[in-house]
């Protein structure tokens, strides 16, 4: 292994340098090299469904609907929420950060499944081929929920190439998971003991619990829709006594718990960006680890609350939603844990910090907002408004997509080798918080006043608050283009970084930047727990 | 209603309710993000980075302060919950004597008939004070009844009853919106919720009525298809008694037993074969295809029209 | 990382125990994975055979209980070989593990083309869902829910034999490369885990489908 990493006339070998041509990227098993294929990828994803997400905002500036016609702006949506949830957030940190972070952080080489790990990547860009044939053949209407019998007997539109494409991704998802499992199970650098594992790791864990056990729930859910709508295997089709409620049950079981898989990686990223900017161990380590575990656990039992209104028993409600509730505590836990990580603490105000203080206060919000919706009686007025879309978006938007740009600048001097301008970031990051919160602030308003979601055309007296949320959009898209443009930059004229800029305490700093092909020359011997950056005695608090 | 409202309207005697639930929602999130929010920023001014070297002093976690603000969530999440479940249960139980008005949702609009006989689409005329109940199927997708001003809301599904209730409390034009994405045109499927006096009321009724009530409507069907045949109140028919049936327990083949609601007399009608009343044979002949949505509900409606006028209510 | 010699463990593992222990663990949670994808639809099967017993039985009798028989016992019998194939592996015989793997394969195959006849038999039938779907019955609508069942499950269940197909004769090609010593042993351990799965899933499909109208 340690021939790979020997300087050869003055320059470095790494990961980046070890070998040129289009061949050594596409035919790679480095997980690192694969994180950058995710990287490029799901930005082109993202793009896309922001797209989408613009010219939704620019018809709801007016209530008539008179930008497009009522079946362009219901694709708009499905392709929006397909291309976004499927394609953008799922794989967003677990593909990008988890697969260049994950073996780093616990001292391995790679992942326990190099070649299954490019499969998994080649199997989501197959998934989303699928996907854009579907909306260059015309799109797709059904929402990305694909309830039924819309979706397998009344639309029009491209279902099966969309259900294909989104079934074939799940493989990638699980692969993902699978791969994650195995290697944080057997792959541990001598000395990394469980509760020496980074929180990153332990919110990957928990992540990939959710999706081994959830993703071949919606894949045969999809799967079934598919065969209805190609060969009459009528499953859910009340015409044969079918029940398309049972749809939503088995849908929900793996997409509420969904949302979990794009932020739980995130509350992990944001665990690493406190402790190392605020230079303090992680207040209340085991409670952060545990609470993740929790919420995985805890998020599969709550699905029925996305069908309070669907005529099921006020019983099973009832259950529904008292689960729901529970599932605040560890939210809840971790929010505190990370404010009193911040106590006595050495804090500077770098990007990625920045973008953590963003996210513990978006996702306080959204966090709790969700209590109105776990609440039954507020839930049966609030269902299918625009104060779910807020709700979340505040989880999704604020909480996970802020956690992945943290992530991605905290990591960035790793990943490239240079360092990104601070200034622009800086910028960046506060036009992102301030166009998000304009965005989606006025919906959590517009939903209590009843404005239903995916409406095309909507009454005059929501005007007000829907200029001002497509207002807010046009600043969020200039706040996600300019991080592209300098991030990009900097790959060529950026600064060249040190292996360790801000200081950090975590092993995947140890490594040179960027890292070597096998990350570490030695196999690394753990002997403390992570986020030590003192060795005085510790204090007591509380 | 134009201009820049920021609170919806209250035009039920539920309303009040969920939006004091929704206060005290709000009071919470307000208080708990407040909090957040100065502490980091207290926080991130308090203890900012003075020296490069400098290195704060360590410590762990506290076993006391977690338990605090794990037990604390725990007891405001419950109590919420309790709060919320309580209003709930309260706000979806259908009072007796609820006047009863049939909808069918179909893409995309909302086609509703009063008992009376009129019948509307995408409106609604209700008078005030009165307790309302819909009983709602679809004709195609799901869709859902939405009436923001009373809070109400109800998922609107094919080959299944639904309902919900509202007693309006205020005369005024509300709207009605479908809220279950449910194809193109599912913004357009939106209509008005009348709220008139009884007076009002009584003369729209009397304007608009066709002369001939849904149970009318019903009987009439329930000759052309030719039930009478079998279903006689009188002479030992094939068919079981049909008087009284709404809301009665009726004894199966199979040996189990059911009530005789909506649910029942709608399969019964399509699929008869699938629960036989003990004692009868299975020679009635399948609907299916047959009665439209609307014909079902008049069907139902002349059938409950059958029943003991306290059957009705001990039913609901 | 196939140029290795075959006693060399891949370049992220520190030796072939840890190698073995990390491609087993994978393929158990790939079988979890599999489990929550059968999971989804015998859950709905669940749901809907509790809704219409008396649809469920009814088209049940229609399901050739001999050939299903006949298949079952000829699944369980390529699960014996597979078993032996991976015995002679671990004790080092390549050419004892490919001649198993053939009759595995052999009888995947028997299984795959009775399986074949079935289904033709049930076109013929007008058993196919859809427009021409045939059945004189007061729950024809709900026997048809039942096919829908069917096809779907044993469908479900007849791909994963040909993937399995296709990775045995894979892993036969292997075995006659002679790659295989009781030091590495390991994807023929993993392979009849799979194979022992596919075959666990047709032990409750032939219950489900072909027994619940005989009481």
């Amino acid at each position: 292994m340690s021939t790979v990493s020997e300087p050869i006339a003055g320059t470095k070998v790494h990961y980046l340098n070890a070998d040129y041509g289009i061949k050594s990227w596409l035919l790679t098993t480095d997980h690192k090299r694969i994180a950058l294929l995710y990287l490029a990828g799901i930005t082109f994803f993202f793009f896309i469904g922001g797209a989408f997400a613009v010219l939704m905002r620019l018809e709801l500036v007016t209530p008539q609907g008179d930008m497009m016609q009522p079946e362009t702006y219901n694709k708009m949506f499905t392709m929006h929420g397909v291309m976004m949830i499927f394609f953008f957030l799922i794989p967003s940190i677990p593909a990008v950060l988890g697969n260049f972070l994950v073996p780093m952080m616990i001292g391995a080489r790679d992942l326990a499944f190099p070649k299954i790990n490019l499969l998994s990547w080649y199997i989501a860009m197959i998934g989303g081929a699928f996907t854009l044939y579907a909306v260059v053949a015309g799109g797709v209407d059904t929402g990305w929920t694909f309830y039924t019998p819309y979706s397998s007997t009344y639309s029009n539109t491209h279902v099966i190439a969309t259900a294909v494409g989104v079934f074939i991704s799940g493989f990638s998802s699980i692969l993902t998971g699978l791969n994650f499992i195995v290697t944080i199970h057997k792959m541990r650098a001598p000395g990394m003991t469980w509760f020496r594992l980074p929180l990153f790791i332990w919110a990957h864990y928990a992540t990939s619990i959710i999706q081994v056990l959830g993703t071949p729930v919606v894949a045969i859910t999809i799967l079934l829709v598919g065969l209805e709508r190609g060969f009459n295997i009528g499953i859910f089709d009340p015409e044969l006594g079918g029940d398309p409620i049972l749809f939503q049950h088995l849908f929900w079981f793996y997409s509420h718990p969904a949302v979990y898989i794009m932020i739980l990686p995130g509350m992990g990223v944001i665990s690493e960006l406190v402790t190392c900017f605020a230079r303090k161990k992680i207040f209340g380590y085991a409670f952060v680890a545990g609470s993740s575990v929790a919420i995985a656990v805890l998020g599969f039992l709550v699905w029925g609350h996305h069908m309070f209104v669907s005529g099921q028993s006020v019983y099973s409600g009832m259950v529904f939603s008292v689960l729901s509730f529970l599932v605040a505590i560890p939210s809840a836990i971790k929010v505190f844990n990370w404010t009193a990580t911040l106590y006595k603490g050495s804090i500077v105000y770098m990007t990625p910090m920045l973008y953590a203080f963003g996210f513990i206060g978006l996702f306080t919000i959204g966090g709790l907002t969700g209590l109105f919706l776990a609440t039954l009686a507020v839930d049966v007025h609030v269902h299918d408004t625009y104060f779910v879309v807020a709700h979340f978006h505040y989880i999704m938007v604020g909480g996970a997509i802020m956690a992945y740009l943290g992530g991605i600048h905290y990591w960035w001097p790793k990943i490239s080798g240079k360092l990104y301008p601070e200034g622009w970031a800086r910028l960046s990051a506060g036009i992102l918080f301030i166009g998000f919160n304009l965005t989606f602030f006025p919906q959590f308003i517009l939903g209590y006043l009843g404005m239903p979601r995916r409406y095309h055309a909507y009454p005059e007296e929501f005007q007000v608050l829907n200029v001002m949320s497509s207002a807010g959009a046009s600043i969020l898209g200039v706040g996600y283009l300019i991080p592209m443009i300098y991030l990009v930059w900097s790959m060529r004229y950026g600064r060249p970084s040190p292996p360790n800029p801000w200081g950090s305490a975590g092993l995947e700093w140890k490594t040179p930047s960027p890292p070597p092909t096998f990350n570490f020359d030695k196999t690394p011997v753990i002997t403390e727990d992570p986020y030590i950056y003192s060795h005085d005695e510790e204090v007591e608090v509380g | 209603m134009i201009g820049f409202p920021l609170f919806p309207e209250q035009a039920s005697t539920v309303a009040g309710s969920v939006d004091l639930m929704y206060f005290i929602l709000t009071a919470i999130t307000v208080f708990f993000s407040t909090l957040i929010f100065v502490l980091i920023f207290y926080f991130a001014v308090k203890y900012r980075r003075r020296r490069p070297d400098e290195i704060p002093p360590p410590m762990h976690g506290a076993l006391r302060l977690e338990l605090a603000w794990s037990i604390l969530p725990l007891f405001i999440a419950l109590s919420l919950f309790a709060g919320g479940t309580a209003i709930y249960f309260r706000n979806v139980a259908i009072p007796p004597g609820a006047m009863e008005i049939y909808v069918v949702g179909k893409q995309w609009m909302w086609k509703l008939q009063h008992p009376e006989g009129p019948r509307e689409i995408n409106e609604l005329h209700v008078p005030i004070g009165q307790a309302v109940k819909l009983t709602m199927t679809s004709e195609d997708v799901i869709h859902s009844f939405y009436v923001p001003a009373f809070r109400v809301k109800m998922d609107v599904i094919p080959g299944r009853y639904t309902s919900l209730w509202f007693q309006p409390t205020k005369p005024g034009r509300y709207h009605l919106f479908c809220a279950e994405y449910c194809g193109t045109n599912h913004s357009a499927m939106k209509g008005w919720v009348h709220v008139m006096e009884q007076v009002d009321y009584n003369n729209w009724l009397g304007g608009g009525a066709t002369g001939e009530s849904m149970s009318q409507a019903g009987e009439r069907l329930f000759n052309q298809l030719g039930c009478l045949t079998c279903h006689r109140a009188t002479a030992p028919g094939r068919g079981p008694v049909l008087e009284g049936l709404y809301g009665s327990t009726v004894h199966l083949q199979s040996g189990e037993t059911v009530v005789a609601d909506e649910a029942y007399i709608r399969e019964s009608i399509l699929r008869p074969q699938a629960r036989i009343v003990a004692g009868y044979r299975t020679q009635m002949p399948t609907f299916q295809g047959q009665i439209s949505e609307e014909g079902l509900l008049q069907l139902i409606a002349y059938i409950k029209s059958l029943a003991p006028k306290e059957r009705i209510d001990t039913a609901q | 990382m196939a140029e290795h010699p075959a006693v060399a463990a891949h370049h992220q593992f520190d030796d072939l125990e840890q190698q073995l222990d990390a491609s087993t663990l994978g393929m158990w949670v790939f079988l979890v994975t599999e489990i929550m994808f059968f999971g989804g639809l015998f859950t709905a099967y669940a749901v809907y055979r509790s809704a219409y017993p008396e649809a469920f039985a009814e088209g049940s009798h229609h399901l050739d209980l001999t050939l299903g028989g006949l298949n079952t016992v000829v699944l369980i019998g390529s699960s014996l070989t597979m078993a032996l194939a991976v015995r002679c592996a671990q004790l080092g015989s390549n050419r004892g593990a490919a001649n198993y793997m053939i009759a595995t394969l052999i009888l995947g195959l028997v299984f795959l083309v009775v399986k074949a006849f079935e289904y033709h038999h049930k076109y013929v039938e007008g058993l196919i869902p859809g427009p021409n779907f045939v059945f004189d019955s007061p729950h024809a609508r709900h026997i048809e829910l039942m096919f829908c069942f069917y096809f779907a499950m044993t469908g479900m269940h007849a791909l994963h034999m040909v993937v399995g197909a296709g990775l045995l004769i894979y892993f036969i090609l292997q075995a006659r490369a002679n790659r295989y010593s009781p030091e590495y042993y390991g994807p023929v351990e993993v392979m009849g885990l799979y194979w022992h799965f596919v075959d666990i899933v047709w032990i409750f499909l032939f219950p489900l489908l072909y027994l619940i109208g005989h009481r």
